[in-house]
């Protein structure tokens, strides 16, 4: 299992239970993922759980993770940073970095492989948003959930989606002051999908409470509005945020400025799906595809979680535990017995039509490329602006490979895990899995010392056939250059 | 409110690092970015083409834009690596490295 998180820990347990031995291999220290995030137990935390919902589903998870620990049938590898995963004589083989500085080689083989590699989250650029005091929902909440920090004294929180009920809730539960939740979801797209809401009672309820913690914080909801801009020196000073209109661009004269220290943006989350496309799984759109029993299209490997569509923690626990049933069956030959999953399969589909609605009625707004003046730093590694991408555009590009090659827009450290979404938005072209054989950088040294480094490393597969790469597979001819 | 008295956390007697050579103070479980947030340093890096000021953004080392130099050492992840007693932490100019 790669991944620690609901998903990884629930396929692990399942699997477990039924008398496989399993390796759980998680870039954290502890078990958990982004989820179940902790402060480090030399903090001495007594009450870890103020900063979390569903803490008893963590806490089953956990003492169950220690038992199968103990019992030799879990081996739980932390800090452990996978960068390759390939398929050796028909078995998975996973290449890992150990260490915070990611430097000590290991490899794990298994006969089967069930990804939970979860998601990363999506910003959309606007001007400002590389000043420090600008950083990403999710790891303002990241910071303070594992670091027990908070990045300023009063903070926006803004974008779209239902991460930024929580944040914007622990945030100030935590003691900063929250000026503004901004969120460019429409209120009556929620009402038109009023009937479907109300077959979801316990997410209304959840819901319904962090709108008491929101009110019980003073924190006044901007609905329908968004962040035009972000200003400062050196450092964040203050945000403008201004009304949408009903076709999703800026009403000119609603624009006001809000004073704060910390801005904390996300415009929804992307599955992270890099490990599965070096192995050639099929993706639908930026998801990895899964049958019933999340078998991806590749023999022996599985996905859960975020990987196969964002869907939250109940559906990642459900497909954990339908992945891990399914490969304790496979492994010993047998067709699995689907209905001794049924009420894990229920509670998938369940998670999966609430998704479906949250996607239906969160949304960034629909001109936001607009907001991206030529000046705008899109590609954050490289710092590549709105105009250059524009201006790749016009010089022919039609995908975003070809964008990076003429700007490097997605060529730097972060290999466009940051820019990609807002490099496809802002040039049409459409957001593709970039197939990048590694999924971190890798020490040369480590490469020149590991005796099982692939010497062909480029990616392999169906998606390289289906898309037809021609070049790419002619057979050198005499006529070509040396 | 804060938030170690908000999850009611006795944490371990701090200690000393320093950061472009001024001392701040740590806490074993302290991640680098963690201890530079908690000093009130929000920026460390500056980037190699316009020179501007960076600092956490993912939070959870997908993004890089945290890169510091930790002990010497350039193009550390500070919201990844543990800080540690006696760690020198130095603003990362560029890629890290001289010349």
């Amino acid at each position: 299992m790669i991944g620690a998180g609901p998903a990884g820990l629930a396929a692990a347990l399942a699997a477990a239970a039924r008398g496989i031995r399993v390796t759980v291999i998680d870039s954290g220290t502890e078990a958990g993922g982004q989820f179940y995030r902790r402060p480090a137990a030399e903090f001495g935390a007594r009450r870890p759980q103020a900063l979390h919902h569903q803490w008893r589903t963590w806490e089953r998870l956990r003492d169950a993770l220690a038992r199968q620990v103990r019992l030799g049938l879990i081996t739980h590898l932390t800090d452990h940073h996978v960068w390759l995963v390939e398929r050796q004589s028909g078995s998975p083989t996973v290449h890992a970095l150990r260490g915070p500085l990611q430097e000590e080689p290991v490899t794990v083989r298994a006969d089967a492989l069930v990804l939970a590699t979860g998601g990363y989250e999506k910003v959309l650029p606007f001007p400002g948003w590389t000043l420090p005091g600008v950083v990403t929902a999710g790891g303002a909440q990241a910071m303070l959930k594992g670091g027990l920090v908070l990045p300023g004294r009063v903070a926006v929180v803004a974008g779209t989606g239902p991460l930024l009920l929580p944040v914007a809730a622990g945030l100030a539960a935590a003691g900063a002051e929250v000026a503004a939740l901004v969120d460019s979801a429409v209120p009556k797209h929620f009402l038109r999908h009023g009937g479907r809401f109300a077959a979801h009672p316990a997410k209304l309820l959840e819901g319904a409470r962090y709108a008491a913690e929101l009110a019980r914080h003073r924190i006044r909801v901007a609905a329908h509005h968004t962040v035009t801009a972000a200003h400062g020196e050196d450092r964040l000073e203050f945000v403008t945020v201004a009304a949408l209109d009903a076709d999703g661009r800026v009403r000119p004269g609603t624009e006001r400025r809000i004073p704060c220290d910390t801005l904390a943006v996300g415009h929804g989350l992307l599955p992270h799906t890099d490990l599965a496309e070096t192995l050639g799984c099929r993706l639908d759109g930026t998801r990895v595809h899964v049958d019933d029993e999340q078998r991806t299209d590749v023999p022996g490997v599985w996905a859960a979680g975020e990987i196969t569509g964002i869907g939250g923690a109940a559906l990642s626990l459900a497909e954990g535990h339908i992945a891990g049933r399914s490969v304790a069956a496979r492994l010993r030959g047998r067709e699995p017995d689907r209905g001794e999953w049924s009420p894990a399969a229920r509670s998938r589909d369940t998670a999966r039509d609430f998704a479906t609605l949250l996607d239906a009625v969160y949304a960034p707004p629909a001109h936001w490329a607009e907001l991206i003046t030529d000046d705008t730093v899109v590609c954050r590694c490289e710092e590549v602006t709105g105009g250059a991408v524009r201006a790749a555009v016009g010089l022919g590009a039609g995908d975003l490979r070809t964008v990076k090659l003429l700007t490097r827009a997605g060529m730097g450290w972060c290999q466009g895990r940051m820019c990609a979404p807002a490099v496809a938005g802002l040039t049409g072209c459409r957001l593709e899995p970039s197939r990048r054989p590694f999924a971190r950088p890798v020490p040369l040294g480590v490469l020149a010392q590991d005796p099982d480094h692939p010497s062909a490393s480029e990616p392999k597969g169906r998606l390289d056939t289906d898309t037809g790469a021609p070049e790419a597979n002619r057979a050198p001819s005499k006529g070509d250059t040396p | 409110m804060n938030p170690y008295r908000l999850v009611r956390a006795r944490p371990e007697p701090a200690f000393t690092v320093t950061f472009d050579g001024r001392e701040i103070e740590a806490l074993p479980g302290q991640t680098v970015a963690a201890a530079l947030w908690s000093a009130g340093v929000t920026a460390w890096r500056t980037t190699r083409g316009e020179g501007r000021p960076r600092g956490v953004f993912c939070g959870i080392g997908v993004c890089f834009d945290c890169l510091v130099t930790v002990n010497d050492r350039a193009n550390t992840r500070a919201c990844l690596v543990p800080v540690r007693p006696g760690d020198t932490i130095r603003t990362q100019d560029g890629i890290g490295h001289e010349g």
